[in-house]
């Protein structure tokens, strides 16, 4: 029995030393393994004998379904967009182009798509009707349960008519918005893998993936337009940002999105840093079902409580661009600048403004902030410094993000809290229904009549120019009543390697990877 | 043989109560993995839906004897996040943590205990012993694990921060890419363990039957390696089994220092996702882990110590 110890124990100790031998031999030969990998130091290398292939890192994983129909992190929307297609899709100057289909017309109430020929899904098979009919039928119809259609708008289609190549569909009434629903991805009929392995039209083909690790795209060679550039495209979580500086500067990740402007500046003279924006309504939003913030002249005066320039100049280092409602710039013709200096910082007038509201000597409020969004917390860190010089003691409450879907936003209890809110299709209906006293996601729990009748008409308006000045309307009541405490919709960093190039920006949240490639 | 049935009882009961504890305090907690799966796209009546697609609407007990049945049956469910089996989803991570924490255990087993051993009787440089001891213990994992990949990965290229090699493929460098994650996890316990080894090693030393065996002739050495160290080495198992736990909690945060894609990394996303067949999983194995490195020490120090023994025959 000693003896056996005795064994265990030298063996024991063997084994320590073959793994120092190993280590020790090994870091000799990584020099040789770093050229051969060619990934290591691709500035260096000469262009023929460089990969053409990227890797790109991402601050989450994609941890859902990857059924495009289903899925719904904002993350999992950016990466597959690149896989996905519609009937037409959203350029980056926010219109829409046709893709699968070759062409549409519509008057508002019908709309009129005629098939692209030639259009293969990744698998190889072609795209027929049949797989466009099944696509628009799934999101439209409810589910299996009875639940509610996975795009509750779709109701307003009357009817599907195929012919030949040539689709209509009528509506019950005129709506022109309707077209950036069908942006909506177009999937093979009887397919039942879009979880795991998902099949699309994309300019990349999905490979694989590896939970909390990658995702590989490569490049689908029977797109039916221009190509992607890249042979591959290689998907690296990395949730640690230091790690995410260091995998930049160690040649591991070739391109990043959304850094912060301390990461930027850190980087060194291989990247070139790309600015867009988030497409994100940066804002302190209020619960008006909570006292003091149903009274409008509180809301007010925590508008001109706070100035927004500091938020940007302390917090982003000068980066983002500031708003006055919720809408953000890159929307274009919906955006109303008119409105983004309605309050300006005045601490005066704040004091007053609470007087007013019998407050004369401010109150304490707590400003929930999910823990996972540094930008949001140090926003609201600003903030609170801000709020002391009109006497409101504001405390900050961070909470895990599951918690802040759970009890902020469904659950509304809650006094203020700093996030962005984001589009999820290119209209102006994406970012200012929840506003609607009815509707299901309005979190502020925002109660104005006069909102309703704009929102109204702007969804039933008849022609773009009369619907654009509704939403125009609905917006500057926002800034008015002071629904929230608008900010900034924030810069969006990207770092490229030098020698890349090609990064295109949307007026939505996506990364689109088809354009870039490598110089010379 | 009693014994070893006692231990496997008891390590069992003690694996079910973590399982049923992680589950109750999943439903304690606020959100679920229905509202995480949702998003802000979540209606009450989506919400409803899909929880009742997952078995969330049902009692708390009912849906852990649910996953019970189905983890003796080798069925640990599947993952709500990613819709793949949890055995297939965690087997590669098992499999990394594993090495890591082997890794590192080797590590610190094979330099702490020359090191205790070899500094305990000499008194030179004891300051400056101390101080790095100290800075040892005092510097955490995470902070040593970038200061490892700056100079060693960044600086001087001996491997890619972020670009974790595939085993397969480069073994080499998969190797050296662990042992500097290894080192991180390390040294804090390395430090820990030779200040233990050394402070029970200088009190054995000061006993009289020490200077009765040098005193008759015996070489300090040969004292230190049959006598000495035979009994100062039991309380070091133990600390060393502790380590073992240890390290495997500290793997969660030098994962994500070097992203290396373990257990640690997927736990806590999957805390986050709400994705509980993958929490639960997790947390059994590493309850397993720490009851296994605790019947190790135990029976490692009845071999050393025949004291310890129960029950007299071993």
């Amino acid at each position: 029995m000693k003896r056996k110890f005795l064994a265990v124990l030298l063996l024991l100790g063997l084994l320590g030393t073959v793994l120092c031998g190993c280590g020790g031999g090994s870091a000799d030969k990584t020099p040789e393994g770093g050229q051969t990998s060619g990934s290591n130091e691709p500035a260096a290398q000469p262009a023929e004998t460089r990969a053409n292939e990227i890797t790109v890192g991402i601050a989450q994983d994609l941890d859902e379904s990857l059924d495009p129909h289903v899925a719904v992190a904002a993350g999992t929307k950016e990466v597959m967009f690149n896989v996905f297609e519609g009937l037409v899709k959203p350029t980056p100057d926010g219109d829409l182009i046709p893709a699968v289909a070759s062409a549409f017309t519509s008057d508002a109430a019908t709309y009129t798509f005629t098939l692209r020929e030639g259009v293969k899904f990744h698998n190889g098979d072609p795209v027929e009707m049949g797989d466009v009919i099944y696509s628009i039928d799934r999101n439209r119809l409810p589910g299996e349960s009875g639940a509610e259609p996975l795009i509750p708008a779709l109701a307003a289609i009357q009817s599907m008519e195929a012919e030949g190549d040539t689709l209509t569909i009528t509506l019950d009434q005129p709506n022109n918005e309707f077209l950036s629903y069908l942006t909506l991805a177009i999937l093979p009929e009887d397919y039942d893998g879009q979880d795991t392995a998902p099949v699309g039209t994309g300019p990349f083909k999905f490979v694989s993936r590896a939970a909390q690790d990658n995702i590989v795209l490569e490049r689908f060679e029977d797109y039916w337009g221009q190509g992607a550039y890249l042979d591959k495209v290689t998907f690296k979580i990395i949730e640690n940002s230091d790690s995410i500086l260091m995998s930049l500067q160690s040649g591991a990740v070739d391109l990043f999105a959304h850094l912060t402007s301390t990461q930027a500046a850190q980087l060194g003279d291989e990247f070139n840093i790309e600015e867009g924006t988030m497409n994100l309504v940066q804002a302190m939003y209020l619960n008006h079902a909570e006292k003091p913030f149903d009274d409008v002249r509180v809301r007010q005066a925590l508008c001109y409580a706070i100035d927004r320039q500091q938020i940007l100049d302390l917090a982003f280092d000068g980066y983002g661009s500031l708003i006055g409602s919720s809408m953000y710039p890159a929307f274009g013709k919906y955006f109303d600048d008119s409105l983004t200096n309605y309050y300006t910082y005045d601490v005066e007038k704040a004091k007053s403004l609470l007087a007013d509201a019998g407050y004369p000597d401010g109150f304490s409020m707590t400003i929930t902030v999910p823990s996972n969004y540094q930008p949001h917390i140090d926003t609201a860190q600003v903030i609170v410094e801000q709020l002391k010089e009109v006497g409101v003691t504001a405390e900050i409450q961070l909470v895990e993000w599951g918690s802040w879907l759970s009890d902020v936003y469904a659950g509304r209890q809650y006094q203020a809290t700093v996030v962005g809110v984001d589009a999820s299709t290119m209209t102006a209906r994406a970012l200012l229904e929840r506003f609607s006293s009815t509707a299901g996601n309005n979190f502020i729990n925002y109660n104005d009549s006069e909102y309703d009748a704009f929102f109204q008409e702007a969804v039933s308006a008849a022609d773009d120019a009369a619907q654009t000045a509704a939403y125009k309307q609905a917006e500057a009541n926002l800034t008015k009543n002071a629904a929230n405490v608008y900010i900034q919709d924030l810069a969006d960093l990207v770092a490229v390697r030098k020698g890349l190039e090609g990064v295109r920006f949307y007026p939505i949240y996506v990364l689109d990877l088809s354009g870039i490639r490598y110089t010379a | 043989m009693n014994y070893l049935l006692k231990r496997v009882l008891t390590g069992l009961a003690t694996m079910l109560m973590v399982s049923f504890l992680t589950f109750a305090a999943f439903s304690l907690i606020s959100g679920d993995a229905a509202i995480a799966a949702l998003g802000t796209s979540a209606t009450p009546e989506r919400l409803a839906a899909l929880r009742a697609e997952l078995g969330l609407d049902r009692p708390l007990l009912v849906r852990y004897g649910k996953w019970l049945l189905g983890f003796f049956t080798g069925d640990l469910g599947v993952s709500i996040s990613y819709q793949q089996p949890v055995g297939e989803l965690l087997a590669p991570k098992i499999r990394l943590t594993l090495w890591l924490s082997l890794v590192s255990f080797l590590l610190i087993t094979a330099v702490s205990i020359p090191l205790g051993v070899l500094t305990a009787g000499r008194r030179r440089f004891e300051g400056t012993r101390t101080a790095l001891n100290q800075l040892g213990m005092a510097v955490p994992p995470f902070f040593t694990g970038m200061l490892l990949s700056w100079v060693f990965g960044v600086g001087l290229k001996w491997f890619a921060p972020g670009q974790f090699p595939d085993a397969k493929e480069d073994f080499a460098g998969a190797a050296v890419y662990l042992l500097f994650a290894a080192a991180a996890l390390s040294i804090p316990r390395i430090a820990m363990t030779v200040r233990m080894l050394r402070s029970t090693v200088q009190e054995e030393l000061g006993k009289d039957y020490v200077r009765t065996a040098i005193a008759r002739g015996n070489d300090r050495g040969q004292v230190l390696r049959r006598h000495v160290l035979k009994n100062a080495l039991p309380p070091v198992v133990t600390f060393l089994a502790q380590t073992m736990a240890e390290i495997v909690a500290g793997s969660i945060v030098v994962e994500q220092v070097f992203v290396i894609p373990g257990l640690g990394r997927m736990l806590v996303s999957s805390i986050g996702g709400r994705d509980y067949p993958v929490v639960q999983a997790i947390v059994v194995i590493l309850a397993l882990w720490v009851v296994l490195a605790g019947t190790a020490a135990d029976l490692i120090n009845q071999r050393m110590d025949p004291r310890l023994r129960l029950g007299g025959a071993a």
